[in-house]
């Protein structure tokens, strides 16, 4: 087994003019792997993608992709990846099966493979029905499933899912979320960007935190959230204009506190029995929840801020 | 539901995938046109039609009337026009393949951007659209050759000269306004801008419906630098004999192989910049 990493950045830096979007960030993505970029807008999580998608060129750094340098073997590298970019980017002119089709044959793909490939690529889709419609005609979850199947008409090694279910409604979500588990399940390696997570925390196998064009933390949503939060999260609320001033009556009940404008955060082993003890020292919430910790817990700890401020 | 049979890396051929880049977007296009195929040709053909009945029928019985039969330049007034009219047409029609689609691709649908993320580099994407907008100048000028044929406005003879014209004059054309579409990224007026101030000032001063010499001094430099005046003086020396110094011919030729390779030495960089920096 080949243990060459399918993705490999160390100082990765991309500069437009004297903002710098990605600062000098090292990486590593294995084969099979699913990896995630995880930070709020503008965090550099894009930037990163175009660069991985071989259509950006880095300023600094190195960066390997396949085991060749973007900057010199571009269409070489591009042949094998699927991109899905954060819009669907789709022939509105054509067809469902046609858009499959011709960007298909962009990859030089045969007539004779992709005539059985786009049958292949609209079941997986669930999109048979709308085999011969066009694609102001689909709904948007439709069309992001089209763009999904594009992205993988060539087979490729690797697939780059920028930001994959922005503005989907629940349900077409979880839809969406089955059919990369099942590419996952199949071994293909997914790099994966969102500013949403539970996506993460889903799809991804192992993720980097992204902030400001940094990476502030890496690792698997379970770890990072082993290292950075608690197991359980207790949410309190007490009235926007009382949440500060009963902050520090709270400081002593968990082993940590997070004060946020509508809610406390109380970050503890055992929510319920936390609970208990806010109430015991006379303090009564309007509101209270227990929950697991997830990874925007691990976000807030390390920058100070919610993922979708 | 089913699940893909899939295996990552082995589908592509990478030789494949990075050569004939250019006749692949070509065919896209061509797949893209297919759409409104019906219009290219409605168009093509009621075009010359219409203009043959115009100057034909109109215009060119009343100059012939008053050339006492002599017509211009010793033929009469329809076939004078007739290299002038094709090589409009194909100048004209060929604008529609590096307008429309190019701010389709970086503005509207921005396919171009969907291109860029496949085996593609921006050479190949431009230069299948230049095929599909020379395949474009082809049909046009064939369209309208045949037309002026069949009516009897010019010999068979004169077709291929003037078919070979209107491609050449028609293609250095598309690459010159293909480097300023590339440069948009607003779409805001582009048809009305290219239409009223370029196509229009074009057809009206070069040349096409007199002599270019007719006109007064200051308004002939729009000719010069205009390319339906290189293509309606090359066509008429091929077609109609009309006398023009070697030189001048050679000028004629060189205008459009610069304007073909600037028009192009303009738009890769654009290109590569908007798609891969």
């Amino acid at each position: 087994m080949n243990d060459a990493p399918m993705i490999k950045a160390v100082g990765l830096t991309k500069r437009f003019g004297d903002f710098v979007a990605v600062d000098g960030i090292d990486f590593e993505v294995r084969k099979g792997e699913s990896f995630g970029l995880l930070g709020p807008n503008g965090a550099g999580k894009s930037t990163t993608m175009k660069m991985i998608s071989a259509v950006s060129q880095r300023s600094d750094g190195e960066l390997e992709i396949l085991g060749k340098d973007p900057n010199k073997k571009g269409p070489e590298i591009r042949a094998h990846l699927g991109v899905v970019p954060q819009k669907d980017l789709l022939d509105r002119e054509l067809k469902t099966w046609e858009n499959l089709y011709v960007y298909g044959r962009f990859f030089g793909l045969s007539k004779k493979y992709l005539k059985p490939k786009v049958e292949e690529l609209l079941a997986f889709a669930q999109l048979e029905d709308k085999r011969n419609s066009k694609v102001d005609e689909m709904s948007g979850g439709m069309q992001r499933r089209l763009a999904i199947a594009r992205g993988l008409v060539n087979e490729p090694e690797i697939l780059l899912l920028d930001e994959p279910t922005t503005g989907l409604d629940p349900q077409a979500r979880h839809i969406l979320w089955d059919r990369l588990f099942r590419l996952k399940e199949n071994g293909v390696t997914i790099v994966i960007t969102t500013h949403y997570m539970d996506e993460a925390e889903q799809l991804c196998d192992r993720i980097i935190v992204m902030d400001a064009g940094k990476i502030m933390a890496e690792g698997s949503p379970a770890e990072l959230i082993k290292t950075y939060a608690s197991k359980e999260v207790l949410e309190v609320r007490f009235g926007t204009d009382r949440n500060e001033e009963t902050a520090p009556r709270l400081a002593n009940l968990a082993e940590r506190i997070e004060v946020l404008p509508d809610r406390i955060l109380l970050y503890t082993e055992n929510g319920e029995a936390t609970l208990e003890k806010v109430i015991a020292s006379g303090l009564s919430p309007i509101t209270s929840l227990v929950r697991r910790a997830s990874l925007e817990d691990v976000f807030l700890r390390l920058t100070g801020r919610t993922l979708v401020d | 539901m089913t699940d893909l049979r899939f295996t990552p890396g082995q589908a592509v051929d990478v030789r494949n995938a990075i050569r004939g880049g250019s006749w692949r977007v070509a065919a896209y296009r061509y797949k893209n046109m297919s759409k409104w195929m019906s219009s290219v040709i409605a168009f093509g053909l009621g075009n010359p039609i219409l203009n043959l009945i115009a100057f034909g029928l109109g215009i060119g019985a009343l100059v012939d009337k008053n050339t006492g039969g002599h017509g211009i330049a010793g033929v009469g007034y329809l076939q004078f026009v007739a290299p002038a009219l094709l090589a409009a047409a194909a100048i004209q029609g060929i604008v529609d393949e590096v307008t429309g689609p190019v701010l389709d691709g970086f503005i509207w649908d921005e396919y171009f951007f969907a291109q860029a993320a496949t085996s593609l580099n921006h050479k190949q994407i431009i230069n299948g659209i230049m095929i599909v907008a020379s395949g474009r100048g082809l049909f046009t000028s064939i369209l309208y050759g045949g037309v002026l044929v069949g009516f009897g406005a010019i010999p068979l003879a004169s077709l291929l000269p003037l078919i070979l014209v209107g491609v050449v004059s028609s293609t250095a054309w598309a690459a010159l306004v293909f480097s300023w579409t590339s440069r948009l990224t607003d779409a805001n007026s582009v048809f009305d801008i290219i239409h009223r101030f370029v196509m229009m000032p074009m057809f009206l001063f070069s040349g096409t419906f007199y002599p270019l010499s007719s006109s007064p001094i200051y308004l002939q430099w729009i000719g010069w630098i205009s390319p339906l005046w290189h293509a309606t003086e090359l066509g008429r020396a091929l077609t109609i004999g009309t006398q023009i110094p070697a030189w001048l011919l050679v000028v004629h030729v060189l205008y459009f192989v610069i304007m073909f390779v600037v028009g192009l030495a303009l738009t890769y960089p654009v290109f590569k910049r908007r798609l891969f920096s």
